[in-house]
């Protein structure tokens, strides 16, 4: 299969990937890892003209941890965060990474292009609100720094503009006495997951929580932050009862479709159990305990 | 009448072996092999960046190569599964599927090697568990992947002594 035939160009720098985009219009798309884009040009369900390829810029590739603050460059790809000390340090980024489709996928794939495709399904965005994340974007008129919470619009769409892309991704590191867990149930390692559930709580004592973040993936046009699944559990004491609330709130928050990956009321009833398994893990990670979570499949 | 496609002049490294040629942008690097250099042995199978069929390295990591243009690869390094026999003897992986039966129709085999060399450059000692998720990639329709696994496990132990 052949995508349309598009001019290829190769950014040497985002500051010229930036003006190709202002000069070759509407019908231009970045191509970071390709993993997205390229399957949707061969498909003909994106047409592209104009291909800029972001692959030659050197120095993109990279996971920087500095004063709690960890910044991943545009094209950092998701084989580099699974293998990165920062995902050692905070499990919720390696249960993510180490799950995202196939070895070659993430070979390949970028964290940045991930958030920027905006694909409902992807799990980057669901796992990374569950901490502090903020996108920094370069355009004609230099950079902004967007909260991800602001980031994702609607499906496929994001804040960004024509000519504007995104340049750094930054996450600030969760305290010692913070635990976090995602988990994503799909049918085989190369698709995209049925529903996914990113659990993050900070713990005052052994069972207190302070702060929680809750998020949701596959389950609706967007990433869904379940605001009132974490106000179950905010500044409460985590017990059965209480997890069940913040698991009922996030069926609550859930706004799946039926399609061939299961029907809306297998899917809220699977963001139940997601949420509460990965509530559970993540409770017991701040304990030094090793937990396994991640990407469940056959 | 649309613009002309500009051709794309690329120089890459194929089994050791250097090529300069213009392609279209569009050209998948699996179509670049095959069609252009002649290595058939890369499949295409699902074409859709499931099956794993036309895996192969490039500049050392496994990537299905219906899913890279072949502009991408341009000054890469390219190894496909020809490239896995030196002077007439077969690689150990190649070895280790033939003597474990790790392939019946073998249209999949050329990306399980592929996947599997990745593997063992970065963990010569692989798991049972760690097999299983580094060829989670790659289909195969016909062994149940057993005798796959198996392979793989008495590969390392060949390559590692």
């Amino acid at each position: 299969m052949y995508p349309r035939p598009f001019q290829y160009h190769r950014a040497g720098s985002l500051e010229e990937a930036v003006r190709m985009l202002e000069q070759t219009g509407d019908e231009a798309r970045l191509l970071a890892g390709g993993q997205s884009l390229i399957p949707l040009m061969k498909l003909r369900l994106t047409s592209v003209r104009h291909l800029i390829d972001l692959n030659f810029i050197p120095g993109l590739s990279y996971t920087r941890e500095e004063n709690g603050v960890i910044r991943f460059g545009a094209l950092t790809r998701h084989a580099e965060i699974e293998a990165a000390a920062a995902a050692q340090k905070i499990p919720i980024l390696y249960d993510c990474a180490a799950g995202i489709a196939d070895v070659q996928v993430r070979n390949r794939g970028t964290l940045g292009g991930s958030l920027a495709e905006a694909d409902p399904s992807g799990d980057w965005a669901p796992c990374l609100l569950t901490l502090s994340t903020e996108v920094v974007c370069l355009g004609p008129q230099g950079e902004r720094v967007v909260p991800l919470a602001e980031f994702i619009t609607d499906a496929y769409t994001t804040v960004l503009g024509p000519a504007e892309l995104v340049r750094e991704v930054v996450v600030r590191r969760p305290g010692p006495m913070s635990g976090g867990a995602y988990l994503a149930l799909k049918r085989a390692a190369p698709v995209y997951a049925t529903a996914s559930a990113a659990v993050q709580l900070t713990l005052a004592d052994h069972d207190t929580c302070l702060d929680a973040g809750i998020a949701l993936g596959a389950i609706g046009l967007t990433p869904i932050k379940a605001a009132e699944a974490e106000a179950e559990l905010r500044g409460k004491q985590v017990t059965g009862k209480s997890l069940e609330a913040a698991a009922q709130a996030a069926m609550a928050a859930a706004d799946p479709q039926s399609d061939k990956r299961g029907s809306a009321a297998y899917k809220r009833a699977l963001v139940g159990v997601l949420v509460r398994r990965a509530a559970e893990i993540a409770l017991r990670r701040p304990r030094g305990e090793a937990v396994e979570a991640g990407h469940i499949y056959a | 009448m649309p613009e002309a496609i500009q051709p794309v002049r690329i120089s890459l490294a194929v089994n050791g072996k250097r090529h300069s040629l213009e392609v279209e942008p569009r050209l998948l690097l699996v179509d670049l092999l095959r069609n252009e250099l002649s290595l058939t042995g890369t499949h295409v199978g699902c074409d859709t960046t499931y099956c794993g069929a036309c895996t192969v390295l490039l500049n050392g990591a496994a990537v299905k190569s219906c899913t890279v243009f072949a502009v991408q690869a341009d000054q890469g390094e390219v190894l496909t599964v020809e490239g896995l026999e030196k002077d007439g003897k077969l690689h150990p992986l190649q070895e280790a599927f033939a003597q474990h039966h790790g392939l019946q129709c073998g249209y999949c085999t050329p990306g399980m090697l592929m996947s599997s060399l990745q593997l063992l450059s970065k963990n010569p000692r692989p798991t049972q568990k760690e097999i299983r998720k580094a060829i989670s990639g790659n289909c195969c329709r016909c062994t149940g992947y057993q005798n796959i696994v198996k392979a793989i496990r008495a590969a390392a132990d060949v390559m590692a002594s």
